[in-house]
């Protein structure tokens, strides 16, 4: 957690300075996604929606794959395709981020479908916001995954915050755990603040799904102590009080760090935290500066993909691209395009 | 740039045109016979493919799931909740995960809640992910155009929206041989194809179609009838009219190609203008509205590619600008006579 927070701090910064285009924090909210996908099996594929990378990095993802896909240089698994912080990973079974909010939920369903009938040990995991569960998709995820006994685990981040707009302005009722036993899906709501109580709920739930064979829901109540993201000046919709407060007195880190030292199990030493931020920070500063030095992925790879295969039509088009750019070579910036022309 | 060969799968045995499928072992269908058909073997030939939709489980409403959860079970062949936007998504995780995801939206008027899932997502899914992921083993099929008293929901041919979709691939057949090959080609190609089902040919279009695992090459139009002075292009139902047009124009002395699209996205140019660049005439047609249906594609493309054999502008006799209407339905088609009239203008230009 003070991994990510560490390395937040320096894209956030790095997007301010023109080294990246964009990027979005997770302060505050890292004990949801650490400890619930270290409560899953490495099987378990997890459909995220874009503040989660606690379960990229929880499963290995590197702070230098994180760069690349940030920069959109060659070496990232995405071919620069997506804006910063769409990452995926077909190695650790996390389906790519899409920008479309909530989409990937009911694709979860589907997923978890899958795993039943073909009687896997494994479960969809999906993690949304609040503000998401708003979207017409949320409810088919939970009306088909109950109805059809999907092995898929419903993941809410409730942060408070959909960029400005608050949970009043949201929804009414009994938060979003209220409207999934009206699905007549088991619920569970935790502080997702309390990294032991996520992970002890998760393995929970993992079980449940593996042994009854249908879905479960999870609301975790959280707070968004960042911005939305680098286009967002959330002092603009509420203060810095209200932001300061959960910092200071309700902030995941701090609680596991203080729980862990009662418990007599770590030294919360300043000095050996700082360390490791100066080792992430580090980190960090070596990938922007790798990474800005790479090139981009070729010219050929804006017309790969698409299709399985490059179709005709497709490969007429690059063609047609390919003769233009040589004909005003200077006018576009070929060479930082891998391969060039 | 290479493109990959194609692997055989399951035994099946894939061809350009129906005409190529010699085979003796035949059996009268319907279309909707065809189609069920094509299902069965599918579900029998890949224990990871799934039938689902709405009112699938019983057999469906055009009988096209007939007999198949009797013979597959309710976990390969269910209902699904009432819910278009969910049938997409659904369809999608699974094929994401690696199961053949066949979803059935009950009418092309009805798949708009899924359009998100389908554009945004079912599309883009490989791209986005720099092909870590697909859903390739999605199709969904579902039922298109006119049909006697349809009126505005349940006349729909909305093939326009999705092939303006890269990623996606679209496919309407004319008949029961080529919807079984072509559904068995669309549910095996590795990405997500989009099949519309003329309902209007269901019970009214019959063959002796194969029984053989057989598929039809996609992006291949067919030249489904030779002619000399002018090329007619269309698909689905309006291969019939076309046919019917070319019969009475026939009686003038103008001999008609007819070209049957099939693949509507990606579509295959080269067959149709090495046609027109032999007939100096086009006329295309669609039920579809006229203004950016698929007339106005081939159009472009067919006057960029064959201008200077242009014997007369290229047209279009297509569905108008408005709503499909219910009692106005046998004015608003485009039907023989007005593509006959479209063919002698052509001629006489």
């Amino acid at each position: 957690m003070i991994s990510i927070e560490e390395m937040d701090n320096l894209l956030y910064m790095s997007q301010r300075q023109g080294k990246i285009s964009f990027y979005m924090t997770s302060f505050g909210e890292t004990a949801t996604t650490v400890g619930t996908t270290a409560a899953l099996q490495s099987q378990d594929f997890i459909f995220p929606q874009y503040r989660e990378q606690g379960s990229f990095m929880w499963r290995g993802f590197t702070i230098e794959q994180i760069v690349n896909q940030c920069i959109g240089n060659h070496l990232d698994g995405g071919k620069g395709r997506q804006m910063p912080v769409h990452y995926g990973s077909k190695d650790l079974n996390i389906v790519t981020v899409s920008s479309p909010l909530t989409t990937q939920v009911p694709q979860a369903s589907g997923a978890g479908y899958g795993f039943r009938v073909n009687g896997e040990n494994k479960i969809a995991a999906t993690w949304f916001g609040e503000g998401a569960a708003s979207e017409g998709d949320f409810h088919s995820a939970m009306n088909f995954a109950q109805t059809l006994k999907c092995q898929t685990l419903f993941l809410c981040r409730n942060n408070h915050y959909a960029i400005s707009t608050p949970t009043d302005d949201q929804f009414r009722g009994d938060t979003i755990a209220g409207k999934a036993p009206a699905y007549g899906m088991r619920t569970l709501k935790i502080d997702g603040n309390d990294l032991l109580a996520v992970y002890n709920g998760v393995k929970y739930a993992r079980e449940q799904i593996i042994k009854n064979k249908e879905p479960f829901f999870i609301e975790f109540i959280t707070y968004r102590i960042g911005d939305h993201s680098t286009s967002d000046h959330s002092v603009l919709y509420r203060s810095q009080e209200e932001i300061d407060s959960w910092k200071s007195g309700n902030n995941p880190i701090n609680r596991l760090g203080l729980f862990l030292k009662k418990q007599g199990l770590r030294q919360f030493n300043d000095e050996h935290d700082n360390q490791i931020r100066k080792d992430v920070r580090n980190r960090v500063i070596a990938a922007l500066k790798n990474g800005s030095e790479q090139q981009q992925p070729s010219i050929q790879d804006m017309f790969t993909d698409v299709y399985d295969e490059v179709l005709p039509h497709l490969s007429e088009q690059y063609t047609q691209l390919r003769d233009h750019l040589t004909k005003y070579k200077d006018q576009y910036p070929i060479n930082k395009f891998k391969g060039g022309l | 740039m290479q493109l990959l060969k194609r692997v055989h799968q399951f035994g099946s045995t894939k061809h350009r045109f129906a005409s190529d499928i010699g085979s003796t072992n035949r059996q009268k269908m319907n279309l909707f016979q065809a189609i069920n058909n094509a299902l069965d073997i599918e579900l029998g030939a890949n224990p990871k493919a799934l039938l689902f939709g709405e009112d699938v489980k019983f057999g469906g409403v055009f009988r096209c799931s007939q007999g198949l959860n009797e013979k597959y079970g309710t976990d390969r062949v269910f209902n699904t909740p009432l819910c278009e936007q969910g049938i997409g998504a659904f369809g999608i995780g699974l094929a994401s995960v690696g199961y053949t995801a066949i979803a059935e939206i009950q009418f092309g008027d009805y798949i708009f809640p899924a359009f998100d899932q389908i554009v945004n997502e079912a599309a883009k899914f490989r791209y986005r992910s720099g092909n870590q992921f697909n859903c390739g083993s999605l199709t969904i099929r579902s039922t298109w155009g006119a049909v006697g008293h349809g009126a505005l929901y349940h006349s729909q041919s909305p093939e326009a929206y999705f092939a303006h979709t890269p990623g996606l691939k679209v496919v309407v057949p004319r008949d029961p041989i080529q919807a079984k090959g072509l559904l068995l080609a669309s549910i095996r190609d590795k990405n997500p194809v989009i099949f519309f089902e003329p309902k209007a040919l269901y019970r009214n279009a019959e063959d002796e179609v194969p029984l053989d695992d057989y598929e039809l090459e996609l992006s291949k139009a067919e030249v489904v009838q030779q002619g000399k002075h002018i090329t007619l292009i269309g698909y689905g139902t309006s291969i019939r009219v076309l046919r019917e047009a070319s019969k009475m124009a026939e009686k003038d002395g103008v001999s008609c190609e007819i070209i049957d699209l099939q693949t509507i996205y990606p579509y295959d140019g080269q067959t149709l203008v090495d046609s027109v660049k032999k007939t100096g005439r086009c006329i295309i047609t669609h039920e579809a509205p006229q203004t950016c249906g698929m007339g106005a594609e081939l159009s472009a493309f067919i006057q960029e590619k064959c201008f200077l054999h242009l014997e007369a502008p290229i047209r279009r006799v297509t569905g108008y600008d408005t709503p499909f209407p219910l009692v106005h339905e046998p004015i608003y088609l485009p039907d023989k006579f007005k593509i006959y009239e479209a063919i002698k203008e052509s001629v006489n230009y």
